[in-house]
């Protein structure tokens, strides 16, 4: 399998000229850490920050995509002509449109047609139209008529491989050779076990649904575009579509200064940026194109539903001796990674010589996934935790003191079983456990009641999060002591403006409020990778720092020849830079002469090279307490507590903000959240809010506890960050899960733990009694 | 909830999360038309007609053609400009277009922009003194109630609603009153605290 933490960029990367020299850590800081505000927290909450969605262009038309109604379905023909007859409608496009002819490679490996007339999921792009408003282009999609040639599917990840299924591709509905993994000798390893414990579990697939939906403004100036687009990552949009237009890079502008959320299913472009290029080209004319909601819970991906087994051998005290993971995975109609890491918890996150995993990803009829926050993870750790929980009832260890048995200070699945850089694992488990009160609550006494209490643990880790090149940035102070940061990443929410605003407040003391940040611009703002993978802190806060650092020696430079000192004996203080010897050796940074004259100082900087055979991971632990009424089946979760370790904390108050909302979500997935795809027809069951259950107010704890183990990384980067957005939602389902049967004393194996399920569950044991 | 209360009034047709309740709820159904005997004749506007109509938002009077079909929030964003409403869903799930009608929180996706005709429409735009945040916006930044920011605006009109009939929230009733609008970032711990400092600034007379 490849590793993502050292494969997000295929081959080497060659070095950089621009600002190869990389600073050492800092020490003590004193805007970096703190509790900050956004910078653009105005922006955002007086409704003047410009989502691509609110985009209003001249001229504008709206786009809207047939979708096809079945999960797998050959379209025969499509009759556009009462379409294009209709009020408003400027055009009409479908399969048979030469404009449209467009390729697009789900996979690189399968070659497809932006409208293929193979439709392998519900919710395939079929035709579209521009109008005048949405309306009409939704009643002319509407009056499309197209003949379906509905063909037989498969929705059930678990029968993808009968040989009876449909074959949703030629080469059938394994898209690969299953993932092995080996280490040591397994067998061996149970038959050395004093228990072996062996479970079976199940997750449903998750949806991302960020509250901005997916799409774009699409414009052309001749033959260059203009895309405003709700995206983690202009770079990759702007290289998909000038890929799949056959355009230069110079041509194709991607522009989402801000973006409503994305989770992962924003970092790439969509068939929705081709469809919007198209009809903006044939009608010449901005088309806006932004898909339903209907539709986004349909084709922008998902997290796979996946089936799982985990097999732990342990000796009496505790001291595990084999592992063994067996995963299946969808990917959906196309390959999407669908297996991909649910093994990675039991391969790395706890000391284990002797380790078998093999995972699979096959083909379903329903839209392809795409990365969902900390891909594979949350599921393996739904699998792996619960089973290291059962573990722990069968040596009758408690789950806390089993997981501290088993720590490691190495990743043994990569060659060469390389160190962490830092692992804080111990310290997470032992001082949440200490701040959560987890002795005390697993000795109370239980309740025998209709309504019962239990708590919970889980761990984790996160297989990337050390971040990495390429990133350019440049900073530019300007004679008034007042600063921009240019930089390519988004701010998909976690606040990556203002971190990085702090980090050159940092370095060159300018008030955050002197500071502007322009990023997520193809046309104006430097490379960056997208925003995902919690990798935007450690890659993008060295670059910004380097490029703080190439402008404050400029600085030192011109003042010192106007101080007449070497630069080496000044330092910034405030406004003003002064002789570290002198204090009142001085001269703000408003009256340097030199500096008026040159206008700007520019310095750029570049994200350095990781620490060679060292892996970069951040780890977490989280404790939990539930409710669970044992008439009803309802679970509340009353309290939960987070303890993360993810290097330095950049910012104390946008970090508890990712925590909170990691393990929010992560109770969604725990408790309520499932893509119903129905048996008969194959099409999808809940394709809204109201039937999609994500958690609401009235679903959190009243009680979310961030507690960082703040431990700056000194040899992961120079900001000492390790990735966070992740890691904070990998225990959590698992967690609950663990409370759950604390409380009473049923393993809910299959997610989610819906009142139906677990009063099924309870009814079954009572049965046996 | 003061903000509930009110779903029920047929002149404004359903919002909220009086909507979701009506989809199996009989008993509201009876209570509607139970009602709806003392509200006034609607009027009648053909299908598909443009028709002149004066929305007054935020204190101006917006005179625009729309079809009777059109929500009044898309008016207010695509027609008026007003891009501060956000759209999440467009079916009464969200609350990402909360906006207030006449003080109380509506979904503007469920409300035809001619049923807002004689209406007091307030968007986030409408909370700022000048280029100055109102007490609720000031709350949520100061608490980073919100991640990526786009269900806020949504979230600062229904928490700004819930103040306005309930100065005095209990976090219960914060929960509850803050419960139509979803949050994908997860950010309701933050949000439930930037309502709590708002209903302290606004009773301190930090507010309007």
């Amino acid at each position: 399998m490849k590793d993502p933490g050292t494969t997000l960029v295929e081959g080497a990367l060659p070095p950089s000229a621009a600002g190869a020299e990389q600073p050492e850590p800092w020490g003590k800081t004193t805007v970096v850490g703190t509790r900050q505000p956004r910078i653009d927290g105005y922006d955002r909450v007086s409704g003047k920050a410009v989502y691509p969605s609110d985009v209003i262009l001249p001229d504008m038309l709206f786009g809207a995509i047939l979708r096809c109604p079945h999960p797998h379905a050959t379209v025969k023909k499509a009759v556009t002509a009462k379409a294009e007859a209709m009020p408003g409608v400027r055009a009409v496009i479908s399969g048979a449109s030469p404009a449209a002819d467009v390729d697009w490679h789900y996979d690189p490996k399968l070659a497809t047609k932006l409208f293929d007339p193979r439709c392998r999921f519900e919710g395939e792009a079929v035709a579209a139209v521009a109008a005048e408003t949405p309306q009409q282009a939704w009643d002319a999609a509407r009056a499309i008529e197209v003949e379906y040639e509905v063909l037989p599917f498969v929705a059930d990840e678990r029968r993808a491989l009968d040989p009876a299924a449909p074959r949703i591709h030629d080469g059938g509905n394994r898209f690969d050779e299953p993932d092995r993994y080996r280490r040591g000798d397994p067998d061996a390893g149970f038959a050395a076990a004093d228990k072996v414990v062996e479970l079976s579990f199940h997750t449903a697939a998750e949806l991302h649904t960020p509250m901005e939906l997916h799409g774009c403004v699409a414009r052309w100036d001749g033959a260059r575009l203009t895309l405003w687009e709700s995206t983690q990552g202009v770079y990759p949009v702007q290289q998909r579509v000038a890929a799949t237009l056959d355009l230069p890079l110079s041509s194709v502008r991607v522009i989402g200064h801000y973006m409503g959320g994305g989770f992962g299913s924003k970092l790439q472009a969509d068939k929705y940026d081709i469809v919007a290029a198209v009809l903006a080209k044939v009608t010449a004319r901005p088309v806006k194109l932004f898909l339903t909601r209907e539709e986004t819970l349909l084709c922008v991906g998902n997290r796979p539903p996946s089936t799982m087994r985990v097999r732990i051998g342990a000796k009496k005290d505790g001291t595990l001796t084999a592992v063994e993971f067996t995963g299946l995975g969808a990917s959906g109609a196309y390959p999407a990674g669908g297996a991909a890491l649910l093994d990675w918890l039991a391969r790395d996150l706890y000391a284990c010589p002797n380790v078998r995993c093999e995972t699979t990803d096959v083909a379903i009829n329903a839209g392809p996934a795409r990365p969902f926050r900390a891909p594979g993870h949350p599921q393996g750790a739904w699998a792996l935790e619960q089973a290291i929980d059962a573990l722990a009832e069968a040596l009758a260890i408690d789950p806390l003191e089993l997981r501290l048995k088993n720590l490691t200070t190495v990743s043994q699945t990569r060659p060469g079983a390389p160190p962490f850089t830092s692992t804080g694992l111990r310290r997470c488990l032992v001082e949440g456990a200490a701040a959560f009160g987890w002795a005390q609550a697993r000795g109370r006494a239980r309740s025998e009641g209709v309504v019962r209490r239990g708590v919970g643990m889980a761990a984790g880790m996160w297989v990337a999060g050390g971040g990495g090149p390429p990133s350019t940035v440049v900073v530019k102070l300007f004679a008034d002591g007042s600063a921009n940061l240019n930089m390519g990443a988004s701010d998909i929410g976690t606040g990556t403006r203002t971190v990085m605003a702090m980090v050159v407040a940092e370095e060159l003391g300018t008030p955050l409020d002197r500071i502007q940040v322009e990023n997520a611009d193809t046309g104006t703002t430097q490379y960056a990778t997208a925003s995902g993978g919690s990798k935007t802190v450690p890659t993008e806060a060295p670059a910004v720092r380097a490029a703080a650092l190439a402008v404050k020696r400029q600085l030192l430079a011109i003042a010192g020849d106007e101080l007449k000192l070497p630069p080496s004996e000044l330092r910034i203080e405030g406004d003003a830079v002064v002789s570290v010897r002198d204090p009142k050796l001085k001269r703000k940074i408003a009256e340097m002469q030199g500096f008026r004259r040159r206008g700007v100082l520019v310095g750029v900087g570049v994200r350095g090279p990781n620490p060679e055979g060292k892996v970069v991971n951040p780890f977490a632990a989280q404790f939990c307490e539930v409710e669970v009424n044992t008439r009803t089946g309802e679970v509340r979760v009353l309290r939960f507590l987070s303890a993360n370790e993810s290097g330095r904390v950049m910012n104390r108050l946008t970090y508890d903000s990712q925590v909170i909302g990691g393990v929010t979500m992560g109770i969604g997935l725990a408790l309520t959240e499932e893509r119903v795809l129905d048996r008969q027809t194959g099409k999808m069951a809940n394709r809204n809010w109201h039937d999609y259950k994500i958690p609401t107010a009235l679903d959190v704890p009243t009680e979310i506890v961030s507690l960082p183990i703040d431990a700056p990384d000194a040899e992961a980067n120079s900001a000492g960050a390790k990735g966070l957005g992740e890691p904070v939602t990998i225990p959590t389902a698992a967690a609950v899960a663990n409370a759950v049967h604390d409380a009473v004393g049923v393993r809910v194996t299959e997610s989610p733990i819906s009142p139906m399920r677990l009063l099924g569950l309870l009814a079954e044991r009572r049965k046996r009694g | 909830m003061g903000k509930d209360d009110d779903d029920r009034d047929p002149s404004r047709g359903i919002s909220r999360r009086g909507f979701i309740t009506t989809v199996g709820a009989g008993a509201i159904g009876a209570a509607t038309i139970g009602r709806a005997v003392a509200a006034p004749p609607p009027e009648v506007v053909a299908h598909g007609e443009p028709a002149p109509l004066t929305l007054r938002v935020n204190g101006r009077a917006h005179r625009v053609l729309v079809e009777p079909r059109w929500t009044l929030l898309f008016v207010l964003r695509e027609q008026l400009g007003l891009t501060g409403t956000k759209v999440g869903c467009e079916r009464g799930e969200c609350g990402a277009c909360t906006v207030l009608i006449d003080g109380q929180p509506r979904y503007a996706c469920m409300t035809l922009a001619v049923e807002a005709k004689g209406c007091e429409i307030t968007t986030v735009e409408g909370l700022m003194h000048g280029e100055e945040l109102g007490p609720v916006q000031q709350a949520f930044v100061a608490e980073d109630a919100f991640q990526c920011g786009y269900c806020t605006p949504g979230q600062v009109m229904a928490a700004e609603g819930l103040l306005r009939a309930n100065p005095a929230p209990t976090p219960e009733q914060i929960r509850l009153g803050m419960s139509g609008n979803l949050c994908r970032c997860g950010a309701y711990d933050h949000i439930v605290r930037a309502v709590e400092r708002a209903a302290a600034v606004r009773r301190t007379g930090g507010g309007r």
